[in-house]
């Protein structure tokens, strides 16, 4: 079953004609993803490489059936081509996106609480990839496996990381989640382990947090409460200075808020396995897997 | 971005939000001049990106244009060092004159984006001129925090609990409804990430005033703003950061010994945590992004190097897009190009993976291979014992 995209994904590209869309439209459809076409105003009734491109979503959709979206608009209009997806009621928007304004996001959540049959994923992330069925982002789609692991991230290549070794270790993913590194988005933690604890494919997660926000605490609790199936946690940044941005607009520790330490230590409370090494998050699952057999 | 007090200052009267006269003196005779323009004493403050100027000696009270002209002379390229720029301290480059005031009261007020409603809001505490976070952990019934929803903008009853929470009644009041407004207009027309105004002051003739005015502005909005770009002090900067900024690398430079070039922000962060993990501690951290092309490794390893507490470098490219062949001929060439004599791990994951490693094998340079994030790690760290 795996969770957000997957064989049933009729996926369009927001920007396909810019050098990013289009070189990852490609790299989608080569995964075996179905690319139904891509929007670039202005450009519509044209076509690219293959790809039928529309003026606007709205007509994508109609045209195609499309029912997922992902955006490779440059930040000044990526709050807009969210809100022109939600509009055309996409069912799943995912925002590749880094740079987006704050204040433009302020006012996209806002906004998409009007829109309850669109979910946004990012912006400021790498993707959604269910493996065997459907990539939708930029990940590199050979390194990943099929398989009963989910994973949810704030990291792109440090999901990769997490991928590269279960992969290794003969472990698959049901679905990874870049959720992305900004500190307002529209997928967070908790809405992922809610979909991973509800799918009969996911058995087991691997969350990848980062210092910054609160996130990965309201998911400890979340948890807590709620999931059953066994988690591994690896939270980026034990070792960042305070108060400078490390690379993610959201990645931050503001006031002596937000530590990886602290973090760490309210997930381990909650029962989670926390690996304090990058490199322990694929044999930690594995062991965890083991001893539930 | 961070801005200097009198430029925020200059925001402020821009959107009408009251503060203190003030401006900028270009010589100690000028400062004198200003002084005497303002009834004969000023208040000398030093323009640094940091706080705890006060405590650091950089903001004096002067009774005469004569004393303000000596501070000007103490002041100006003085180092100051305070409880947020570090034992090193920041060269002070320019000198703010401000009209003193009859301080009837402190308050504190500043503007955040809360990452929890995704909204912005307010904080307003009574105690002004304390840090926060000590009215925070101490008293923080004495802390109203008012989310603004971005539809209605700041409501009527929100301007009255603020008001409350600050004790300003009648007259008080309505100044600030105004200063509130304007303030929050100013935060949403140069997309602000944060304001504080700490003290926000009540004076003895019951005028609301921003005393001193912290702004920083969100990075990723900068691209609409040249205004406000106009404001960057790249002198506050730490050189390399600048210069890494400049070819599009993110860059900041910490205290130890292993120098990191990652592509990726988490990655980066957690090839940090690794280094650490294994007893050593990193240099710095370096995203190279999804590109990690050759003049983007060129440029990555001469900053790392320019840092003379870099032992060995940590090179750890987990690529999508990338070709390791392609980044494994980039790191050669760096390393030729800038003379590498330390000691270089790489590890490369992702496609033609094993032609990069035989680039870096056959290139004769003391280039190290790790094969996995635990094994460079600990080759990295061992190669420096």
């Amino acid at each position: 079953m795996a969770i957000m995209v997957g064989k049933n994904t009729r996926l369009i590209v927001q920007g396909i004609t810019g050098r990013e869309g289009l070189y990852h439209a490609k790299g989608c459809r080569d995964y075996g993803t179905a690319v139904v076409g891509g929007v670039t105003p202005g450009k519509g009734g044209t076509e690219i490489e293959g790809f039928p491109v529309f003026d606007s979503v709205k007509e994508a959709r109609a045209a195609t059936g499309a029912n997922v979206s992902v955006i490779f608009v440059p930040p000044a209009g990526a709050a807009d081509a969210i809100l022109e997806a939600a509009d055309a009621g996409i069912e799943l928007v995912i925002c590749i996106t880094e740079g987006v304004p704050i204040l433009d996001m302020v006012k996209v959540k806002q906004a998409l609480a009007g829109y309850p049959g669109t979910r946004l994923v990012g912006p400021n992330c790498p993707g959604v990839i269910t493996p065997g069925q459907a990539k939708v982002g930029i990940m590199p789609g050979r390194i990943h496996l099929p398989g009963h692991v989910g994973i949810v991230s704030r990291s792109g290549t440090l999901t990769y990381e997490a991928v590269g070794q279960l992969t290794a270790l003969g472990i698959g993913q049901s679905t990874c989640v870049g959720i992305g590194g900004d500190p307002i988005n529209g997928t967070n933690f908790i809405d992922v382990l809610r979909l991973f604890q509800a799918d009969p494919d996911t058995h087991a997660i691997i969350m990848v947090g980062e210092i910054g926000g609160s996130a990965e605490e309201d998911a400890a609790a979340f948890i807590k409460a709620n999931v059953t199936k066994p988690v591994v946690a690896f939270i980026a940044g034990q070792s960042a200075p305070a108060g400078r941005r490390m690379g993610h607009a959201g990645a931050i520790i503001s006031g002596g808020k937000g530590t990886a330490a602290a973090k760490m230590e309210t997930l381990r409370e909650a029962g989670i396995t926390v690996v304090k090494s990058p490199a322990d998050m694929g044999s930690a699952m594995a062991a965890l897997l083991a001893g539930k057999v | 971005m961070d801005i200097h007090e009198y430029q925020a200052k200059e925001l402020l009267r821009l959107f009408k939000v009251a503060t203190p006269d003030g401006r900028v003196a270009a010589s100690a005779a000028e400062a004198g001049a200003i002084t005497r323009e303002y009834g004969g004493q000023s208040v000398v403050k030093a323009q640094i990106h940091a706080g705890g100027r006060g405590k650091g000696g950089g903001v004096k009270f002067a009774k005469t244009p004569e004393e303000a002209a000596q501070l000007y002379e103490r002041m100006n390229g003085m180092t100051l060092v305070t409880k947020q720029t570090g034992a090193e301290g920041r060269v002070v480059r320019t000198v703010f004159i401000a009209r003193p005031i009859d301080i009837a009261r402190e308050l504190y007020l500043s503007m955040l984006v809360d990452r929890v409603t995704g909204r912005v809001a307010f904080l307003a505490s009574s105690e002004g001129g304390v840090e926060i976070e000590e009215v925070a952990a101490k008293t923080p019934e004495k802390i109203v925090k008012v989310v603004v929803d971005p539809c209605v903008g700041l409501a009527g009853y929100q301007v009255r609990e603020i008001a409350r929470c600050l004790g300003l009644a009648g007259d008080l009041q309505k100044q600030a409804a105004a200063f509130l407004r304007n303030l929050y207009q100013l935060f949403q027309d140069k997309d602000c990430s944060m304001v504080e105004i700490n003290p926000l002051v009540v004076t003895a003739q019951g005028e609301l005033t921003a005393l001193d005015a912290k702004i920083a502005f969100d990075d990723n909005a900068l691209f609409r703003h040249p205004d406000i770009l106009a404001y960057r002090d790249r002198s506050e900067e730490a050189p390399a950061e600048t210069e890494a900024s400049k070819f599009g690398l993110n860059f900041i430079k910490l205290d130890g010994s292993i120098g990191c070039m990652v592509n990726g922000a988490g990655l980066a962060m957690a090839t940090m945590d690794i280094i650490q993990h294994h007893g050593s501690s990193p240099a710095n951290f370096l995203d190279v992004g999804g590109g990690a092309s050759e003049e983007a490794v060129n440029n990555a390893f001469r900053i790392i190097l320019a840092d003379p507490g870099v032992k060995a470098v940590l090179v750890n490219i987990f690529g999508g897009i990338m070709r390791c062949d392609v980044v494994a001929k980039g790191i050669v060439k760096a390393s030729r190009e800038n003379g590498v004599t330390v000691p270089v791990v790489v590890r490369l994951e992702g496609t033609n993976v094993e032609e990069g490693k035989q680039i870096l094998a056959e290139s004769g340079l003391k280039i190290l291979v790790g094969n996995g994030l635990d094994d460079a790690a600990r080759k990295v760290v061992a190669a420096i014992q």
